[in-house]
């Protein structure tokens, strides 16, 4: 006889997972006493939703579904700003709850939530497990679901006595039939050949590489597309890394807080090859951004992400993969004309301003660009949200490494728990942290999980004593009047690192930021770095 | 423009608020909704009649096929299918007029299901336009009660929506 709760560490293991993130709780607690058994590793955080970010973070640096649990009520609930986070920016995941006993669902009894209710807008699909006997297909179904098709997360609610019941044996299934879910993965040819018509007629063309480029794993075939047809990349903010940020033809990320250059290149562009971005409205405020005569290629494997946003003349629905090889098959010799992409190359040095200093301050945007340089080159940088993430986007200079942060919702707190995650999944990198010292403070707790597993984490805090971006939307939209952005009664951060015994150190000036830094790089400790910001540095 | 949807789904607990909230989460009324098993038990059909621009429901339609348990959705395309709504009308009915409401009934090739002394039950299966005509006849006579189901609907000919 196998119980439930073994049956959920033995999907686990046959799915090859080899940590999850967690905080145990009542309702799950015969899951959690069988894991402790287990080859899997389980790492407690500090507060649920980081238990989301960090299975996040764990996803996308791993290429695998992360994976996240928690207890029933209140810690089902913490879990859902994470989920809803990695729903929007198309990240596989598996989110385990503890749920109350069957015979008691409905009955409002203690730390009761209709999770599965609750959840249902930001997961890709969700299961309340009503027998024992299911677990080992909803187990297979929703990494399934997870890791295929648009990634995103799943949900599995499983009430105490489904875990507790046994039956008579386990026994793992080898493959998935949903008669619902069969992802359309392969390109049109007519559709792509229609596209490779319209690369060779135009004469201003860009390419706009979001999340999709990354997800599919395909760096470096995107990379030799673009070589080979010298069309300039612009990314959105989830598609950075998709190239280098110095490659000749990488324009820098586009939107309301993106590269002039990257704007000024999709507006001017006669066709826009779209690869899996799904163009929101902080990349694209408007469709009057683009010209009217523009013609969109647009390649995504969701199909009800093209024509959503941005009209659509050729639709390719199809992993960016399959569609890439055909494209690199099928478009022989054909470039963009040399003038266009000189042009646009040509702006990149011309726009180009060095950010001003403020004495006895740090330029966060100077020291994000010399960032990489002190590095490894397959550093990992998770940026917040705020001013830090947009400090972040337009100037670190990523190499081979990834560029971490959330796009679609914004989720402030989210760097450091994603940054466990990241670690985890890749403990030969470095993973940098740029958080500012609002966002750090939405989850500084989560220094415990740092420092109690001797996480290499290097963590720089930009201070400014203020919700900068927040700050920033008065300064222009509500007549400076600074409504609830000064930060009032921080702690003394050093002071914090000291408590959980992390190395710490302050920096007034780049010089010395970068000094301090030479000193870390090559050290496996954590480290925390509180850089003092001018309060009125802007964002771009 | 109104639009009807033809959505075959796994028969399995929670789809249809699954589907309601797509409409719900955009601000989306439906206006009428009706569910039942197929010919296969494992499968249901939901059918929908909803109002939306040529964006909304292409929109909606591509969303409907994201939901996991959903296995098909097709728009039927106007003229080409047949729909159906059943209602019962309890009517307020003197003696004197019992006879009037029978022969308005029986013009309207509707059923008188159940009489009571002071009114009358009346049974009406036809499409939406032709119910609500049936209503209007009725109204002068005093409606106590209507039981209205969602309208469904199914292909002319040949065509049909199935697994």
């Amino acid at each position: 006889m196998i119980s439930g709760a073994e049956i959920m560490v033995k999907c686990l293991e046959a799915e090859g997972v080899k940590v999850v993130f967690g905080y145990p709780g009542a309702a799950i607690c015969p899951f959690y006493d069988k894991i402790y058994d287990s080859e899997i590793r389980h790492i407690l955080v500090r507060q649920e939703q980081n238990a989301a970010h960090a299975a996040s973070g764990y996803s996308r640096c791993s290429g695998k579904p992360g994976v996240c649990v928690a207890t029933s009520g209140p810690g089902a609930t913490n879990l859902i700003t994470g989920i809803a986070t990695a729903y929007t920016d198309s990240i596989p995941m598996i989110a385990i709850t503890g749920q109350v006993r069957t015979d008691l669902l409905g009955r409002d009894v203690f730390q009761e939530a209709d999770i599965t209710g609750a959840c249902e807008p930001f997961v890709k699909h969700s299961y309340l497990v009503s027998k024992t006997e299911d677990l080992p297909r909803v187990f297979k179904e929703a990494f399934h679901i997870a890791s295929t098709g648009r990634k995103g997360p799943v949900l599995i609610d499983i009430p105490i006595d489904i875990q507790t019941n046994e039956i008579e044996s386990f026994e793992y299934p080898g493959e998935v039939n949903i008669i619902g879910y069969k992802p359309n993965t392969k390109g049109h040819a007519v559709q792509v050949k229609r596209a490779i018509a319209a690369i060779e007629k135009s004469k201003r063309p860009v390419i706009v590489a979001g999340g999709g480029v990354l997800s599919s794993g395909i760096k470096p075939k995107f990379q030799s597309f673009a070589d080979k047809t010298r069309i300039p990349v612009i990314s959105t903010m989830m598609g950075i890394g998709v190239m280098p940020s110095e490659h000749e033809l990488y324009l820098g990320m586009l939107g309301t807080h993106g590269k002039k250059v990257a704007n000024m290149a999709l507006h001017e562009a006669d066709l826009v090859i779209v690869c899996g971005a799904r163009l929101g409205d902080r990349a694209v405020a408007s469709p009057h951004q683009m010209s009217e005569n523009t013609t969109v290629i647009h390649i995504d494997i969701d199909p009800a992400e093209i024509g959503k946003n941005v009209k659509t003349e050729i639709p390719i629905v199809g992993d960016m993969k399959n569609v890439l090889n055909m494209l690199n098959e099928n478009i022989g010799d054909i470039k963009a004309p040399e003038d266009w992409t000189e042009t646009v190359v040509r702006w990149k040095s011309e726009y180009y301003q060095e950010p001003p200093v403020f004495d006895g301050y740090v330029e966060p945007r100077t020291l994000v660009s010399h960032l990489s340089a002190m590095f490894r080159s397959k550093a990992i940088l998770v940026a917040d949200v705020g001013q830090n993430q947009i400090w972040c986007a337009n100037n670190f200079r990523i190499r081979e490494g990834r560029f971490l942060t959330t796009g679609g919702m914004g989720t402030m707190g989210y760097s450091i728990p994603a940054a466990v995650g990241a670690k985890f999944a890749r403990p030969s990198r470095d993973v940098i942290v740029i958080c500012g010292d609002g966002s750090f403070q939405m989850s500084m707790n989560e220094l415990a999980t740092i420092a109690g597993n001797k996480l290499g984490i290097k963590i720089i805090i930009m201070r400014n004593s203020r919700l900068g971006m927040v700050r920033e939307l008065q300064d222009m939209h509500y007549n400076k009047r600074h409504s609830a952005t000064i930060l009032q009664g921080d702690p003394d951060f050093l002071k914090i690192a000291e408590a959980y015994g992390i190395d710490h150190a302050e920096a007034n000036s780049n010089a010395e930021a970068e000094e301090i830094i030479k000193g870390i790089v090559n050290s496996d400790k954590p480290f925390i770095l509180v850089c003092n910001v001018y309060p009125d540095t802007p964002s771009i | 423009m109104q639009y009807t949807l033809s959505i075959l789904v796994e028969n399995q607990a929670g789809v249809l608020s699954k589907i309601s909230g797509l409409f719900s989460r955009r601000g989306f009324n439906i206006d009428s909704l009706a569910v039942g098993v197929t010919n296969n038990p494992g499968v249901s059909r939901i059918t929908i009649v909803a109002n939306g621009d040529e964006y909304v429901v292409e929109q909606l339609e591509k969303q409907l096929n994201k939901v996991i348990p959903v296995i098909k959705v097709k728009r039927l395309n106007e003229g080409e299918f047949i729909s159906r709504e059943l209602i019962l009308i309890k009517v307020h009915c003197a003696a004197s007029k019992r006879a009037e409401i029978i022969k308005t009934a029986e013009i309207m090739q509707a059923k008188i299901v159940d009489v009571a002394p002071s009114c009358v039950t009346v049974e009406y299966s036809e499409t939406a336009d032709r119910v609500n005509t049936l209503i209007d006849l009725l109204k002068p006579y005093g409606i106590r009660e209507i039981v209205r189901t969602g309208t469904i609907a199914i292909d002319r000919g040949t065509a049909s929506v199935s697994v």
